[in-house]
């Protein structure tokens, strides 16, 4: 059982690519792409089928399924197919690996 | 930092979420569908703009002006609308208002529904299945491991959130707080009180 006593106060959001799904997400509904109770259904499922065989905690396990679901929408509509997106994931993972530590890290032809 | 070791002289890599993110970030930026400066702006203002010190000055007015308090209980969008507390998730927020009868809790069981202009983002804790799923059936029991533990004579009456209706519990005003002003009264009023999982702090 995960213990629900929170004694320190918690950050905002635990990790960066929390925050940028997070506002990645806001901005879309806010330009159109989707309206916010349609989002709630879309997410809801997705954590409700995730969490079938375990207890999801409120951190990664949540946006990981954030993340799923703002995938499978972008996928649809055709703003992201899913194929670009592990195109652009890998590109990004290259980006990374060849570039010196300390220095800003960008993907070549941006 | 293990990312100072000469055997991994390249920049840290991000998990594997994060390069996903980053991925979607550039599709959507080379689109034109989204703008990173306001992405940038987004993260700013729920990470150091909104939070529980909002709906802490809504509680404070509510315990120390009757009239307010009465206008929240009626229509609290159009109440806190009129503090300058609006905005994204904040379209229909219900006040509720705890009592030595009844005891107020909010959950979201859908997913994390949560009035984003008074409280900001939900703690982590809340988006957590353990909690969606155990304060409707056992709440008293979840109380108690937050350290709150009520008479028995007092009712618990659990609020699920919506994408459309968001709650804030008014926590029970201490005792010996009444003569406080407002700035000392918000001070007593934790984000965990207006959730339902803490009580308003006794003044020290």
């Amino acid at each position: 059982m995960t213990c629900l006593t929170a004694s320190a106060p918690d950050p905002v959001f635990r990790q960066p690519w929390h925050a940028q799904i997070f506002a990645l997400t806001v901005s879309l509904n806010e330009s159109g792409r989707f309206t916010w109770p349609d989002w709630v259904s879309r997410f809801s499922g997705v954590l409700a089928r995730r969490g079938l065989d375990r207890e999801l905690d409120g951190g990664d396990d949540y946006f990981n399924a954030w993340l799923e679901t703002l995938e499978l929408i972008l996928a649809e509509d055709g703003a992201a197919p899913q194929a670009e997106v592990d195109r652009l994931r890998d590109d990004w993972q290259r980006a990374y690996l060849n570039t010196p530590h300390g220095a800003s890290v960008r993907l070549s032809g941006l | 930092m293990p990312h100072d070791d000469p055997d991994h002289p390249h920049a840290l890599l991000p998990p594997d979420p994060a390069l996903r993110v980053k991925a979607l970030e550039t599709i959507l930026t080379r689109k034109g569908l989204i703008d990173p400066a306001a992405l940038d702006e987004i993260i700013d203002t729920y990470q150091n703009k909104i939070g529980p010190q909002n709906g802490a000055q809504v509680v404070a007015r509510a315990w120390h002006d009757p009239e307010f308090r009465a206008a929240l209980l009626q229509d609290a969008t159009v109440a806190v609308t009129d503090l300058g507390y609006f905005g994204r998730q904040g379209e229909h927020m219900v006040v509720v208002e705890n009592t030595p009868d009844l005891h107020n809790m909010v959950v979201c069981t859908l997913c994390s529904c949560y009035p984003w202009p008074l409280l900001g983002i939900p703690p982590a804790w809340y988006k957590s299945d353990a909690y969606r799923a155990r304060v409707v059936r056992e709440p008293r029991k979840v109380l108690a491991e937050f350290g709150v533990t009520l008479p028995e004579k007092t009712a618990v009456r659990v609020w699920d959130s919506t994408a459309e209706v968001r709650y804030l519990v008014i926590p029970m005003q201490p005792e010996g707080s009444k003569n406080l002003d407002l700035d000392a009264l918000a001070a007593l009023v934790t984000r965990d009180s207006m959730i339902g999982t803490g009580l308003a702090q006794e003044p020290s």
